[in-house]
C-alpha cells in the first residue's frame, strides 16, 4: 500500500466545477489541444493499455455510442500511456478482428503529461497504467463530472450517455435530475431558498411530495 | 512519429488538409465556416489549421485564415 503521508509528489487533479487544465498532446488524429474542443462537450477518458481485453470491449462500446454522443454535441477523446503507433495498430486490429471502427482520437501519453495533469494514474492500482477515468468537460471547458473505475471493471456506456443528458437538461432548464433519471422522466425542481418560497412552492402546480421535493415534466 | 491529419511527413497537405485549403479558397475563413464546408468536426479543423499555418500553406490575419502563395500553389 502506498503511504501518501510520505509521498513528496502527491498527484493532483482538477475538481468538478474547475476549469479543465489545457494540454497539447499527440493523438491518432494529429496534435490536439483541449481548447480545440471549445463549443463542444467532451468526454476525455483513459484506459490502462492497448491490446487488453476489458479496454477492447470498452472501445467497441464507446464507438457504439459515439453517434449518439455526436447528436448531443459531444466528442470523445481517449488516452493511455501507449504510443501513437500502438494505438493505430490496436484500432486497426479492433476493426479487422471485431469489425468495429474507432473514429475518435486517442492521446498517446507516453510521457504521462496529460494523465498526471488529470490524476489518471493511481499508484496503488498501477504505477505504469492509467485507471479507467472519465472526465466530462462542458463547452466552456469546465469539468462537470468525474468517474473512476478500477482496472478490472469496464465502464457503463448508458450511464455516460445518461450523464450527458442530465447535464444538458440541467443547463437548459435549470433543474436537477433524481436518482436513476433518464431522458423523458420528471425532473426535480430546485428547492426553495426561503420560508416564503417554501410556502408558495406547494401551490405552484408541481408534483410535490413536500415543500423540498417537487417534480415536474419538461 | 506524431500523426498529422492535414500535413504529411513529406510536407505536403493530406486529403483533409487539401479539403481545408479548398474551403479557404472558396471563401471559408473561420474554423466554423471551414467545418461547415468540409464536414470535418471543429476540433479537427482547429488542429489542422495550426498545422497548415505551421507548414506555410495558410496565414492568420485578423482572425481569418488566408491562403499563402505556397497554399495557392498546391491547389
Amino acid at each position: 500500500m502506498v503511504n501518501y503521508m510520505e509521498e513528496t509528489n502527491v498527484p493532483t487533479m482538477p475538481l468538478i466545477g474547475e476549469k479543465a487544465p489545457e494540454f497539447e498532446a499527440p493523438t491518432t488524429q494529429g496534435t490536439l489541444k483541449l481548447s480545440d474542443y471549445k463549443g463542444s462537450w467532451l468526454i476525455l477518458f483513459s484506459h490502462p493499455a492497448d491490446f487488453t481485453p476489458v479496454c477492447t470491449t470498452e472501445f467497441m462500446a464507446f464507438a457504439e455510442i459515439y453517434p449518439e454522443l455526436q447528436k448531443r454535441n459531444t466528442e470523445l477523446l481517449g488516452l493511455s500511456v501507449d504510443s501513437t503507433s500502438s494505438h493505430i495498430a490496436w484500432v486497426r486490429n479492433v476493426e479487422e478482428k471485431m469489425g468495429v471502427k474507432i473514429t475518435f482520437p486517442i492521446i498517446a501519453d507516453l510521457n504521462k503529461e496529460v494523465s498526471s495533469l488529470f490524476g489518471m494514474i493511481h499508484p496503488a492500482q498501477s504505477k505504469t497504467e492509467t485507471v479507467r477515468a472519465v472526465f466530462v468537460i462542458d463547452p466552456e471547458g469546465i469539468l462537470r463530472t468525474i468517474l473512476y473505475y478500477p482496472l478490472t471493471t469496464g465502464r457503463n456506456m448508458q450511464e455516460i450517455l445518461r450523464i450527458i443528458d442530465a447535464l444538458q437538461t440541467t443547463d437548459e432548464h435549470k433543474v436537477a435530475t433524481p436518482a436513476n433519471w433518464k431522458k423523458g422522466d420528471p425532473v426535480v425542481v430546485p428547492p426553495p431558498k426561503t420560508a416564503e418560497a417554501a410556502e408558495a412552492r406547494v401551490k405552484e402546480g408541481y408534483d410535490c411530495k413536500d415543500w423540498y421535493l417537487c417534480f415536474k415534466k419538461l | 512519429m506524431i500523426a498529422m491529419p492535414c500535413v504529411s511527413p513529406d510536407g505536403k497537405p493530406t486529403p483533409s488538409g487539401m479539403a481545408t485549403l479548398k474551403a479557404v479558397k472558396c471563401g471559408a475563413s473561420t474554423p466554423e465556416a471551414i467545418s461547415d464546408a468540409t464536414g470535418q468536426p471543429l476540433f479537427r479543423v482547429r488542429s489542422g489549421l495550426r498545422e497548415l499555418v505551421g507548414a506555410g500553406f495558410l496565414e492568420l490575419s485578423d482572425d481569418n485564415y488566408l491562403l499563402t502563395p505556397d497554399g495557392e500553389s498546391v491547389l
